[in-house]
């Protein structure tokens, strides 16, 4: 296998989730799209993992780091739903253009 | 050249080439689809794919780790923040920005893709990875509570205070 045919995957899917976060209005879809672009990080740092692990059997440091990135990825997604859940329950709404308090 | 080499069509690649397949076009209508719970539930085909890469590249723990945490929680948790939020079932046409931030958003996605691209090409071009050996579930938990304890208590307490801030964010009162 080559190591670049996963690092491709991830970059495929991190530009989707960029479009994602770019192009929906919806709070919850905008957090599915940060998980995606999580997730396309997750499968590079477990490629480079296995490329070193390879070469290195002591070490697995990428392995051990998506699990951080997983664990990060759960208190994101835990927060970000409750402060999203606060939005709707103040507005009616979590259309991200709405929430413009700040503009002067 | 890569494609004429008899490697091409090892069990591996053909497996990578169809969960890859099915990994896009899901995030694709992760990010297109006009109704958010289908949206949720394309989102669990590419979390499933991606436990599936995991597997191919030898990580099983990561692997099973993916399945629990994603499909398991995270996914359960944003059909939940659907519901709770009364977001419109069936097909909608508010979900999604104007035509013109789909253009600007649709240029940026492609532009960073050929950054990245020509970047990756650059610098890896054809590398292999050789002989992948299995990591193994014991030599990760060696790794984390030796190596990585400090950054592996950090986390705990991250999730607590994350946990601490979502109950007291979402609580009436």
């Amino acid at each position: 296998m080559l190591v670049n045919q996963f690092l491709f995957l991830g970059a495929v899917l991190f530009c989707i989730g960029v479009y994602g976060v770019l192009a929906r209005k919806n709070g919850v879809l905008v957090l599915m799209s940060i998980e995606l672009i999580l997730n396309s990080v997750n499968i590079n740092l477990v490629a480079f993992g296995a490329l070193w692990h390879a070469k290195d059997p002591a070490n697995l440091s990428g392995q051990v780091f998506a699990l951080f990135v997983i664990a990060i990825a759960a208190a994101e997604v835990g927060v970000g739903l409750a402060i999203i859940l606060m939005i709707y329950r103040n507005r009616k709404s979590i259309d991200i253009d709405d929430i413009d308090l700040m503009k002067g | 050249m890569i494609l004429a080499s008899e490697t091409l069509w090892a069990a591996e690649n053909i497996a990578f080439a169809v969960i890859a397949a099915f990994m896009i076009y899901g995030a694709v209508r992760v990010v297109t689809c006009k109704n958010i719970v289908h949206a949720a539930l394309w989102l669990v085909l590419v979390l499933a794919g991606m436990a599936g890469q995991f597997i191919l590249l030898a990580a099983e723990f990561v692997a099973i780790t993916q399945v629990l945490v994603y499909l398991g929680a995270i996914v359960v948790l944003f059909l939940f923040g659907i519901m709770l939020t009364r977001a419109p079932m069936g097909d909608s046409e508010v979900l999604d920005n104007g035509r013109n931030a789909k253009i600007s958003a649709f240029v940026i996605g492609v532009a960073l893709l050929g950054v990245l691209g020509y970047s990756l090409w650059e610098y890896f071009k054809a590398d292999r990875f050789g002989q992948l050996t299995v990591q193994r579930t014991g030599e990760v938990s060696d790794s984390i509570f030796s190596a990585y304890l400090l950054p592996f208590e950090v986390v705990s307490v991250l999730l607590l205070a994350a946990l601490i801030g979502a109950i007291v964010l979402a609580r009436r009162d």
